[in-house]
């Protein structure tokens, strides 16, 4: 794989003080969905803004297809498109313009052919005589991403693209991801879904208080810091777990009518054949079993928390 | 030079001038009307004559760079103080320009704004009174100068203002009192003599005696001083968006 963003002790201090990103450094590969996932303020969009060119770096260096974002800011900043967190957007100026203005700010000559097929991929082509105050919150939120992708970027940046948007709209914007990712854009996203997040992304990267804390491949990192659990639904209630079962620390639902047995995916045995001889040997019988894995979320918060400890 | 982006300012500048033609153009020419109407008809029949010029045509110059320098100033805050309320400027701070193009775009379409106002204010004052433009090149050259070094001042405005009260401050307070008071509807020899020096100190003084002289032949000031000054200010003005650029005041964190 080649990095396509390469990023070595970036560091970002505000003239108060606060550093916003310490000596961050991190690969992002070539094609692939990155999702940057971080509690408010833990530096998402700095690192962002800063990558973009809308924030000076206070130290370390970063490159975008090789060329470096400071001595190199035209070639790096014409690879990358961004779409922010924030609708901000012209409220008077017709959509097919606000693009079209976009495009030549990035030094493209005019292709309104161009402009045509990125506007019906975002369903926006019938809006786009309308001004911009016309338009709802999420298709608001799909100019700004015809904006960002007018230019034909390499890299884009989709800060909380889906935030405040309806269900609908936020899977359409998953496939809109997916084709761009699948036309070989590299798409680095910050959410704080972190369904979208686990639907999406090929790895993440959690950042917390200005430093990651970890980037790892998301099916790796599920399987690494899953957990899954076990639920034993019984034919008939127990009224305690026998104590011939206590090295497996089931856990009885208030019931009676099930046992939960948590176990870790990463283990070498996962005990469940031995745990149900077990049932058997103590006479209890089976009526189902269902499995549960952590999710995203769960990983991530446990992450959070162990850094604030 | 990315010259696709300042083609692309420009416009969208334009685009929004173009939208509101109608204001735009028909406040400048509603005003000079009211102008004429108030300094040329009721002070011009006592005044008659000013250094050997009708009073009404006397007042053209002054009236042109009034609406000139207010027009440039308050379109280039604006041009660039709008994307910074309303948070578009994340778009030219993430763009591959560097900031001479972003001035020449911005700072070019509201001097065009500005010269197309000046344009049919002369053209609305020549329905008054007889104007023959002696120096018309000299007019020009120095409508034009004067056009790019206000809207210059205009930019480094809405760079600096926080707020829409800022943005009005300076040519509310400034720009207008300092035209009113350099001679726009007055020739300064008219002043009792420590007026005279006192206005000495007002720079726009020079650049409505040199936009004069082009119309008349008739100045307060050398027009050697008048050149200067507007060559000064508008080394001064792009000084100044150099050392903003460059250190990323008020608009890079």
């Amino acid at each position: 794989m080649t990095a396509i963003v390469t990023v070595e002790g970036l560091s970002k201090t505000y003239k108060g003080g606060f550093a916003a990103l310490k000596a961050v450094s991190l690969r992002i590969e070539q094609g692939e969905i990155l999702a940057l996932l971080g509690p408010n303020g833990a530096g998402k969009t700095t690192l962002i803004s800063t990558l973009c060119g809308i924030t000076t770096p206070s130290g370390g260096e970063a490159r975008v297809g090789g060329h470096d974002i400071v001595t190199g800011y035209r070639e790096a900043r014409a690879m990358i498109g961004l779409v922010p967190q924030e609708i901000a957007l012209e409220p008077f100026e017709k959509v097919i313009n606000t693009v079209r203005f976009s495009r030549g700010l990035f030094g493209r000559p005019r292709d309104e052919a161009l402009i045509e097929r990125i506007l019906r991929q975002l369903s926006l082509w019938d809006k786009r005589n309308n001004r911009i105050r016309e338009l709802s919150g999420g298709m608001k939120r799909r100019v700004l991403i015809a904006k960002a992708l007018c230019h034909e970027p390499r890299v884009l940046f989709l800060d909380e693209p889906t935030a405040g948007v309806d269900v609908e709209l936020r899977r359409d914007m998953w496939e809109v991801v997916r084709g761009l990712k699948e036309s070989g854009v590299t798409i680095i996203l910050t959410t704080h879904y972190l369904e979208e997040a686990e639907a999406m992304a090929d790895r993440i990267a959690v950042i917390n208080k200005g430093e990651i804390l970890l980037i790892e491949d998301k099916a790796a990192l599920m399987r690494r810091m899953g957990r899954k659990s076990l639920r034993i639904d019984l034919v008939e209630p127990i009224a305690a777990v026998p104590d011939t079962l206590a090295s497996y620390a089931l856990e009885k639902t208030p019931d009676g009518q099930a046992l939960i047995y948590n176990y870790e995916t990463r283990a070498e045995g996962t005990g469940i054949t031995r745990l149900l001889q077990a049932l058997a040997t103590e006479g209890l019988s089976v009526r189902d079993i269902e499995t549960s894995q952590s999710s995203l979320e769960e990983i991530f918060v446990g992450l959070v928390r162990e850094d604030a400890a | 030079m990315n010259l696709h982006a300042i083609r692309a300012i420009y416009i969208y500048e334009m685009k929004r001038f173009f939208r509101t033609i109608l204001e735009s153009l028909l406040s400048p020419v509603i005003s000079t009307t009211l102008y004429f109407v108030v300094f040329g008809a009721a002070i011009g029949g006592r005044i008659q004559e000013v250094e050997g010029v009708s009073y009404a045509a006397f007042i053209v110059p002054g009236l042109i760079m009034l609406s000139v320098m207010t027009q440039a100033i308050s379109n280039a805050s604006f041009g660039i103080y709008f994307p910074k309320f309303i948070g578009t400027i994340f778009e030219l701070l993430s763009a591959p320009v560097n900031f001479l193009e972003i001035v020449l775009g911005y700072v070019g379409a509201a001097a065009t704004k500005a010269l197309m106002i000046g344009t049919v204010i002369l053209i609305t004052a020549s329905l008054f009174v007889d104007l023959d433009i002696q120096h018309p090149w000299i007019m020009v050259l120095f409508l034009v100068m004067i056009c790019v070094t206000f809207a210059l001042f205009g930019f480094i405005i809405g760079i600096w203002a926080e707020n829409f009260q800022q943005l009005q401050l300076i040519p509310l307070l400034v720009i207008t009192p300092l035209v009113f008071l350099g001679g726009a509807f007055y020739s300064i020899s008219m002043l009792p003599p420590a007026w005279q020096i006192v206005t000495l100190f007002n720079p726009v003084v020079y650049l409505i005696s040199g936009f004069r002289w082009a119309f008349f032949g008739v100045a307060d000031v050398g027009i050697g001083y008048s050149l200067l000054a507007v060559g000064v200010f508008f080394g001064l003005c792009l000084a100044l968006v150099g050392l903003i650029f460059k250190t990323g005041y008020r608009i890079k964190s």
